[in-house]
């Protein structure tokens, strides 16, 4: 049984939780599991070799994978990757924008956006908006994966893998970073948290998505998600938005305000363990998956469910 | 400037798909067929370069069946130029078709080249970053704002964490997300001028490249149902079955 490389996703100098859900993914295609730390710090990296199930992580600090682009990426991946049988990525905006580089350089055909390992050659994912579930298996001498984090559970803490340091190939960049503008949010992170608060088209206007919405989330500690509908009348950023063409979640709540309930936003949260839905139609198809309906006027339950909650 | 845009036949993304009953695969036959919309914002932001006076040429490509020429025809109404079917029977994986792109780009020498992030039938994500890849060039997925800048083009990302800019060297590839560009409605007069634009077909065996499969689907199933729970009459209520029932307040 040939290794498995996870490359770790991180940021602001922390690695992100979607690693230790890749990492999950990982220890079932059988061997071993190494996580490349690409263009972060020894800290990074010590947080890597903490996980559970880890048996080793390669850091490697060159200023050239700074800004976290594709073409570094692959490329150091490439260069270590002459000894493994697999390598995995989180299906984060990161590891869709490597992990297919990869493949291709080394003529692997990518299975993208696991949601689960049914054996070391055999996984399932999603087509059409999340309509249909295809089981598939490669024929490839190696695996490229990209897994849905939602659909694998972290592993915990407490490992303590060696970490090794590895050199960069060389690499001339034709691609820069220039520039970049972060979504400003007193909410915690969409893809990991416990509870979310998601808007739809039915909030009406930007100030009634935050004004509606963002004292209940405070209230809760739960991130802000969106529906399509409601990013693209401009009441909510892009990034927030839930959905096949946007973040998959899966939190303990699910708390769907104004949200009709499409199939595309479906795709992206159904796996939450409880769905609340507060709409004001009856026959709204949200209602079909939620575990608790309110039918009423989202404007008037909002505030008193947010009251209810000091009570 | 020359581009060159890639565009996929697809289940029109308005139509609910059945999964069939023995599990083979997807019910099909006499659905609905569009354009992926995300070509479409490909197109139609190559046709807005052109309209800026930054290109001189658009050329759309797809690889399918004969039946894909109507995507070229679509693309053509919007403002491409011409098209070119590489025909291939059966779908194929994106590994493929981005070896297909490749061999196509290398002879007709565009400067950019613009795809769609995913098809949405397949949801795979992979088409353009394969095919810089290939040929080596530098990428920007997820683009929602492009601007051409003398031999650079600078693209604005949709990211995890927001929106990311990038610089690139020409030649690179661009995959689009959708709030790039709202497309066009084609009007009729632009309709009947694209059934006049040159549309070149050519065999997939012509080209040499290997496009079987890699991956096996060994069994298609509807995603599990979740089953519809209970209407509550009122937010108290509804406090009560999260704390006691549920257990996740």
């Amino acid at each position: 049984m040939g290794s498995t490389l996870v490359l770790a996703e991180h940021g602001d100098g922390e690695l992100k939780p979607a690693t230790a859900s890749a990492v999950t993914a990982a220890r079932r295609l059988g061997g071993e599991v190494h996580v490349l730390v690409a263009g972060a710090s020894h800290a990074v990296a010590e947080q890597a070799a903490a996980l559970d199930g880890v048996d080793r992580v390669l850091l490697c600090e060159d200023p050239a994978l700074a800004d976290q682009l594709a073409e570094p990426a692959a490329a150091l991946l490439v260069s270590l990757g002459a000894t493994y049988a697999a390598f995995v990525a989180p299906a984060t905006s990161t590891g869709k924008n490597v992990m297919p580089r990869l493949a291709a350089l080394l003529d692997v055909m990518q299975v993208s956006d696991v949601t689960a390992v049914v054996a070391p050659d055999t996984f399932e994912r999603l087509t059409y908006a999340g309509n249909a579930v295809e089981t598939l298996t490669s024929s490839d001498a190696r695996l490229v994966l990209t897994v849905r984090p939602a659909a694998f559970a972290p592993v915990g803490t407490g490992g303590s893998a060696p970490v090794e340091i590895v050199a960069m190939p060389k690499f001339r960049a034709r691609a820069r970073f220039k520039g970049e503008s972060r979504t400003k949010s007193d909410h915690p992170d969409l893809t990991s948290a416990r509870i979310v608060v998601s808007g739809g088209r039915g909030l009406g206007s930007v100030e009634k998505f935050d004004n509606i919405l963002g004292p209940l989330a405070a209230r809760l500690g739960a991130a802000l998600g969106a529906s399509r509908a409601a990013v693209d009348s401009g009441f909510a950023p892009n990034d927030v938005q839930v959905g096949q063409t946007g973040k998959i979640v899966a939190p303990d709540l699910y708390i769907a305000v104004g949200i009709s309930g499409a199939i595309q936003h479906l795709a992206g949260m159904k796996d939450a363990k409880v769905i609340v839905a507060i709409n004001k139609d009856p026959d709204a198809p949200i209602f079909r998956i939620a575990d608790y309906g309110l039918v009423g006027d989202l404007f008037e339950l909002v505030p008193q469910l947010e009251k209810a909650l000091d009570a | 400037m020359k581009i060159l845009v890639a565009v996929k036949r697809v289940v029109d993304p308005n139509v609910k798909i059945r999964v069939k009953a023995d599990g083979s695969g997807v019910e099909l036959g006499g659905l609905k067929m569009a354009i992926n919309p995300f070509d479409e914002i490909a197109v139609e932001e190559a046709v807005r370069l052109k309209e800026a006076g930054r290109a001189r040429e658009i050329v759309a490509v797809t690889v399918g069946t004969a039946q894909a020429h109507d995507v070229l025809r679509t693309a053509m109404a919007i403002g491409v130029d011409r098209g070119l079917l590489v025909q291939a029977e059966g779908p194929l994986e994106p590994l493929a078709v981005a070896k297909v792109l490749a061999r196509v780009i290398a002879e007709e020498a565009p400067d950019l080249v613009l795809l769609g992030k995913q098809a949405v039938d397949d949801d795979c994500n992979q088409t353009g970053q394969m095919l810089a890849a290939l040929l080596d060039w530098p990428q920007a997925t997820f683009a929602s704002k492009i601007t051409v800048v003398g031999d650079m083009v600078e693209v604005t990302r949709e990211v995890d964490s927001g929106l990311q800019t990038l610089e690139m060297e020409l030649p690179a590839i661009v995959t689009v997300d959708l709030r790039l560009n709202e497309p066009r409605y084609a009007s009729l007069p632009s309709i009947m001028q694209a059934k006049r634009k040159p549309l070149q077909t050519r065999p997939v065996t012509d080209l040499g490249i290997d496009v079987a499969p890699r991956l096996r689907v060994l069994k298609t199933a509807e995603p599990a149902a979740r089953a519809a729970g209970i209407r509550l009459n009122s937010v108290e209520e509804l406090l009560h079955k999260l704390k006691h029932e549920a257990g996740v307040l």
